[in-house]
């Protein structure tokens, strides 16, 4: 039995255990206090981290059509990815956003980096250190990637770079003149990208892409997004918003298809995919939750009543 | 009262020698891997700083405090100098220099791009903007405000109009009978595949009974009885799915933010996970 077994049937029993605690004193018509089920969250998240367990992922529809069309782009192909979070927001998305990096250099692709958020800037670049630099070291600045940076102005910001990106852009976040970078030779606009992706989850985000350049550019566009905003985001789907990977399992069933066909990058982390683990506990056990105030109310509540 | 205060004492104490033991620890950590000392002092110190202000914030969960409060407060207070610096470099130095004054484009070591006199507009907008800390002159801001809201107003209008109405109107026109070729070439190719005939035809059926019974939910002006209740009562049976839906992912967002700081609980700063 590996670790991560035992792990498993640990963190049930002792969840389980625990459950079967909270079930009875409901029934008694005990009052559960709030730090009670806040500890086992905790624990429903911790026990399963520190087990290491993980679980395989399969990649949906709506996630394989954002990878088949980075897949199937000509290589050398434009696509830029925009980083619309900030560091609250990134344990969920910036998962996505490494695969999606990792995906378009290994595929040969020009990619452009810029944020609607100002966070996203800095992060923009802790990715190219953290990714660019480890796992493409041969790939240039200005040549095969650029960071642009952030620029205020929200959905306003789209709606200028989708006509013209020098009306706004004069420089790359290094200081240097977009005219001087080869990577900008022929680009003109966002009409010229093969391929939009923005990742985030509040606003602007996705939405004011699909808005203010998926849909007047007529450009591909496709999402990354935090879960809190992908019901809103799903209506868009196929027609404006080509795929979407929505929250930490988008990421990870993002991760795993990646995996799977660039054995190349059989080490690399996967944050998505060991997230997953402690999602299933915490879900169960609110899952459990929901039963067992569900049961303290018709059983223990009538019995209050009478 | 007194006692409350003897206890507050002791856990700062506390706090502070945990703070103190955690950094000694994480210095001496990055130290045997190699890493100079000055560096190894200064990361021992911001991881030890970042897993205290995870733990003042999470401590809310037990019941709000003193360390809450200060994490809570120098995040908004380093949020809005972080968004200020940051527009400060690109926006103002980064668009408004380049186009005003070569010398300042020198300074600031950005490339001149000729001079624009419309590029004045927003920065007088901007100081009017900066009138709301006056309170006589402060109605001056609300000309810079006016002209925010009708741009914005005005660019969304079109925007929703045909991103959020238009096309979704058009998306919602969906073929009920997908690759129809007949009764017995749909059942001699029956299957549950996700991209087969099957499923598609359902997803295409639930977004049309779904649309036109969540509508009749908030049609009115008729009274909810007979097919007409009976549609309202499955429109609202659909837009608790949706809210359900939407539950269930607001609880993995939620999650996954926690495991992202556990993870860096464990990883970083307690070093018992790779």
């Amino acid at each position: 039995m590996s670790n991560s077994n035992i792990g498993l049937v640990i963190s049930l029993l002792i969840i389980g255990a625990g459950l079967v605690w909270l079930l009875i004193r409901s029934l008694q018509g005990k009052e559960v206090e709030r730090r009670i089920i806040f500890l086992f969250i905790g624990l429903s998240v911790s026990v399963p981290l520190l087990f290491n367990i993980t679980f395989s992922e399969k990649a949906t529809p709506i996630v394989r059509a954002v990878f088949d069309k980075i897949e199937n782009l000509p290589e050398g192909s434009r696509i830029l990815l925009s980083f619309d979070y900030g560091p609250t927001m990134a344990p969920e998305v910036e998962p996505m956003s490494d695969v999606m990096i990792r995906h378009v250099l290994a595929k040969g692709h020009k990619l452009y980096l810029m944020g609607l958020w100002a966070t996203g800037q800095s992060l923009g670049s802790a990715a190219v250190e953290r990714i660019i630099k480890n796992d493409f070291p041969n790939m240039v600045d200005g040549v095969d990637y650029v960071n642009i940076g952030y620029k205020a102005g929200n959905q306003g910001v789209l709606n200028v770079i989708v006509t013209d990106f020098r009306k706004l852009y004069s420089t790359d976040v290094n200081g240097r003149d977009l005219d001087s970078l080869p990577i900008f030779n022929d680009i003109k606009s966002l009409k010229d990208m093969d391929l939009l992706i923005s990742v985030g989850g509040g606003f602007p985000g996705v939405k004011e892409w699909v808005q203010f350049a998926g849909d007047p550019g007529n450009v591909p566009t496709a999402g990354g997004c935090a879960a809190v905003s992908a019901p809103l985001l799903y209506p868009y789907y196929p027609s404006q918003l080509l795929g979407l990977l929505g929250g930490i399992k988008g990421a990870a069933e993002y991760e795993s298809e990646f995996k799977k066909r660039y054995k190349q990058f059989g080490d690399m982390p996967e944050p998505g995919v060991k997230m997953m683990g402690p999602q299933t506990l915490a879900h169960l056990v609110i899952m459990a939750f929901i039963v067992i105030g569900n049961l303290s109310f018709f059983f223990a509540g009538k019995g209050r009543r009478k | 009262m007194e006692n409350s205060k003897k206890i507050s004492i002791i856990v700062f104490a506390g706090v502070i020698v945990l703070f103190f033991v955690s950094w000694i620890s994480k210095t001496s950590g990055f130290q045997s891997t190699g890493l100079p000392f000055g560096a190894s002092v200064r990361d021992g110190f911001l991881i030890t700083l970042a897993a205290f202000l995870t733990l003042a914030i999470i401590s809310f969960l037990y019941k709000d405090n003193p360390y809450y409060k200060f994490a809570e407060h120098l995040f908004v207070g380093v949020s809005a100098a972080y968004w200020m610096c940051v527009g400060f470099w690109s926006t103002f130095v980064g668009n408004f220099i380049p186009k005003v004054s070569s010398t300042l484009s020198g300074f600031f070591e950005v490339p001149y791009k000729g001079f624009d006199i419309f590029y004045f507009v927003p920065l007088i907008l901007g100081i009017m903007l900066l009138m709301r800390l006056s309170s006589k002159v402060g109605w001056v801001s609300r000309w810079s405000l006016a002209f925010i809201v009708g741009t914005t107003a005005g660019l969304n209008l079109i925007r929703y109009m045909r991103s959020d109405f238009i096309s979704q109107v058009s998306n919602t026109f969906v073929p009920l009978l997908v690759e129809w070729q007949g009764t017995g070439h749909f059942f001699s190719n029956f299957n549950l595949s996700i991209s087969g005939q099957f499923v598609m035809m359902l997803g295409n059926w639930v977004i049309f009974i779904g649309v036109f019974c969540g509508i009749i939910y908030f049609f009115f002006s008729k009274e909810h009885t007979g097919f007409f209740g009976a549609a309202s009562k499955l429109g609202i049976w659909i837009l608790m799915v949706t809210f359900g839906a939407s539950f269930g992912y607001t609880v993995m967002g939620r999650v996954s933010l926690l495991v992202g700081r556990l993870t860096f609980l464990f990883r970083d700063w307690l070093g018992l996970i790779n």
